[in-house]
């Protein structure tokens, strides 16, 4: 990353969920950001990993401010997201386009498409009819849906799974964010899809210069498409690093398990089991003492990953791993 | 299918057909399979090309609007398609074929402790004792890794690969000598899938079972198949011994799609299929790939039959008419 002022920071963040039996009744809080830091740079494109449950969602929507986080804080070119009232903060969510997770349930069936991308124009006051035509007509262009006039008319149901995650991009590029954040833009596709799908994602952010964040649970794709990882376990980043030395010298055991788990396709996977590590990821609402990964890591280390949490280690420059196998001061 | 292997399945010109408002949908239209004892065969396509209705044709599950329903299925000697509905029922279906539908996991009797759901094939078609047919429960839950105090715990009780586990346990219950698995993994995490695909392969090691598993996941074919059939719009265009079809694919869309198969060390980006599958109701005269087919020719226009090349390999494609050397 550059020296210059990184677009978006996350410090310390944490974002809790109260957990009420019968409504009122406090059981307990679910850590699903649990002390997460980090910055993006401008024109940047990052990858969030991790496990169903581990925090990607709830992440991205604390970014967006719409969790508010329990600790810590989100700073967008250098304003504390918590600061931001009223109109700021509406300002804000301008500025940070989303593509939620599952395109299906995105779009609203009863809108057509001209209808449900002028809505984001007319709130955030474009009056003129003819100015939101033309950046509607852009935006479609944009994401190479080009017979702009067959599909404005369509309703969500009309369209392809591809079709309607175009659109939902289109949407969200409307108000000329300064970064995209895409939750699992492609899982619901089919494979010829996806790599459409993020072949366009990568194009408009680098055309756009956009920073972008995209989430995903498929490691395979990253390399084409991120410049940064971050690998998330149990509400945490236990790892972050470019993407070749991500996926070439995977430092943590939890990526490591995760590429173990995946091989390129060869007739000879279906001859041999693979390494996966046993159990579950664990609870957030009562998450292990120490090393949130020692119940199931192969390599942990007794009296020490199930007492103390590692910090952030960084065994190569640029590369962060939150393991004791990397602490420089072990014996 | 390798000659030393005993032909256990054998489809010939399947069809099954929807009636729908707009017209006939021909979610099935002339599919051939062959599965041999204790072989994968691995039905590969994306969605809506007629996997899980060609699942449900083996299995016959129909819904209520079929318009047609026919061609040859022959197990193990015996012809099914003939078979009336009260033998199909009692002798062959959760019997000797059984199978795990699509997002089972999710259709589980939240009431109800998986036990005794996973008892009810034997109890209900085999009459079996409930003491008996716990004691087979809890066999199975070790098969597919479950343990046995699960037996007692209702389905929110368990994870999704635990869920998974159990479904697949429901099915494997009778013993059967054939499995459907209709994307057993595609809901679940990256080291989930690995662990339900290391239970694939040891229930086909350990126990003979062969299957047809159904998935639009390269990577998670190439995880269980000997052989793999590829459909598009109701049809298998290619079936090829597993090793051919990944490595060296026949039909220009098993080209495409393999090259679409995004690899972890491989520089280049992945490439994709541009355009859309045909719709099932009156589908193209011709080749059904076609216009999305970068070789195609003036042939392609025709309806190409299925060629069989060296290897038990059938491809539907003119490029491998006998005679023709246009490989590349
Ligand atoms: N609004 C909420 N209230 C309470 N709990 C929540 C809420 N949103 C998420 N959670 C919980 O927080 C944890 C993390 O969920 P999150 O959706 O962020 O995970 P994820 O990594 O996006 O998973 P997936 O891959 O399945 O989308 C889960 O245990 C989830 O049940
Ligand atoms: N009962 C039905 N009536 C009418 N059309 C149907 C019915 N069931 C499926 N279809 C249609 O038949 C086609 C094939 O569907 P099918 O579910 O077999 O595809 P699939 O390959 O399993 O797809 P997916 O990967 O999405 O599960 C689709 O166009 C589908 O809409
Ligand atoms: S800190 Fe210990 S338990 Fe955690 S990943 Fe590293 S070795 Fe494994
Ligand atoms: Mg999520
Ligand atoms: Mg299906």
């Amino acid at each position: 990353m550059t020296a210059e002022e990184p677009l978006l920071q996350a410090t310390n963040l944490h974002t809790w969920f109260e957990l009420r039996q019968w409504g009122f009744l406090r059981v307990g809080s679910v850590r699903a950001v649990d002390g997460v830091d980090f910055e993006l740079g401008r024109g940047e494109s990052v990858a969030f990993v991790g496990e169903s449950g581990c925090g990607k969602s709830s992440l991205a929507r604390t970014l967006l401010g719409l969790h508010n986080p329990s600790h810590g804080d989100v700073i967008f070119e250098g304003q504390h997201l918590s600061e931001l009232k009223g109109e700021a903060r509406r300002q804000y969510l301008a500025r940070v386009g989303y593509v939620q997770q599952d395109p299906f349930g995105a779009l609203p069936p009863f809108m057509d498409v001209r209808r449900l991308l002028s809505e984001p124009l007319i709130i955030h006051g474009v009056k003129d009819r003819d100015e939101r035509e033309r950046r509607i007509c852009q935006a479609l262009q944009e994401v190479r849906l080009t017979q702009v006039d067959e599909i404005l008319p369509k309703f969500p149901h009309m369209l392809s799974g591809g079709q309607q995650q175009r659109v939902v991009i289109a949407r969200a590029l409307l108000l000329e964010p300064a970064m995209l954040i895409a939750d699992e833009p492609v899982s619901m596709l089919d494979a010829s899809v996806r790599v459409e799908i993020l072949n366009l994602l990568r194009r408009i952010q680098t055309e756009r210069g956009l920073t972008l964040a995209f989430i995903t649970h498929d490691l395979s794709t990253v390399r084409h498409y991120a410049d940064r990882i971050f690998v998330m376990y149990a509400g945490r980043v236990v790892e972050q690093a470019p993407v070749e030395q991500l996926l070439d010298n995977p430092q943590h055991p939890y990526t490591r398990a995760l590429l173990a788990a995946i091989a390129d396709v060869d007739a000879d996977n279906a001859l041999d089991e693979r390494d996966v590590p046993d159990g579950e990821p664990p609870s957030l609402l009562h998450p292990p003492e120490g090393c949130r990964f020692h119940p199931r890591c192969p390599q942990a280390m007794a009296g020490l990953c199930d007492r103390q949490d590692p910090p952030l280690f960084e065994p190569e420059a640029g590369h962060y791993s939150a393991c004791w196998l990397q602490d420089p001061e072990r014996d | 299918m390798t000659d030393a292997r005993e032909r256990l399945l054998q489809v010939r010109n399947l069809q099954l057909h929807y009636r729908t408002r707009r017209g006939t949908a021909r979610a099935v239209d002339g599919v051939d399979l062959d599965v041999g004892r204790n072989e994968a065969l691995v039905v590969l396509g994306e969605s809506g090309s007629g996997k899980s209705s060609l699942a449900k044709a083996l299995m016959r599950l129909l819904p209520r609007n079929v318009a047609r329903y026919s061609g040859q299925v022959m197990l193990g000697g015996d012809e099914l398609m003939g078979m009336d509905d009260e033998r199909f029922r009692s002798g062959v279906q959760w019997n000797r074929i059984a199978m795990v539908m699509q997002a089972a996991m999710n259709a589980l009797n939240p009431v109800v402790r998986v036990g005794e759901q996973v008892a009810e094939p034997l109890r209900v078609h085999r009459g079996w004792s409930k003491a008996a047919a716990m004691e087979r429960v809890v066999e199975t839950f070790a098969i597919v890794g479950v343990s046995r105090d699960f037996v007692t715990r209702y389905p929110f009780e368990l994870s999704g690969g635990m869920r998974q586990r159990v479904v697949l346990a429901m099915a494997l219950i009778t013993e059967p000598e054939l499995v459907i698995l209709d994307e057993p993994t595609s809901a679940l995490d990256v080291l989930t899938q690995a662990s339900i695909m290391n239970v694939l392969k040891r229930i086909k090691r350990e126990q003979g079972t062969s299957f047809i598993l159904i998935t639009h996941d390269v990577a998670t074919s190439s995880e269980l198949a000997d052989r793999v059939a590829l459909m598009y719009a109701g049809q298998v265009v290619e079936q090829s011994d597993a090793r051919d079809f990944f490595h060296h694919p026949a039909h220009p869309y098993s080209k495409l799609l393999m090259d679409s198969v995004p690899r972890l060390h491989q520089s280049e980006p992945p490439g994709y299929i541009p355009g859309e599958p045909p719709d099932l109701i009156d589908p193209p005269a011709g080749c059904r790939f076609a216009d999305r087919c970068p070789s195609r020719f003036g042939r392609c226009s025709e309806d190409p039959p299925a060629f069989e090349l060296n290897g038990e390999r059938r491809v539907r494609c003119w490029l491998h008419e006998e005679g023709t050397d246009h490989d590349g």
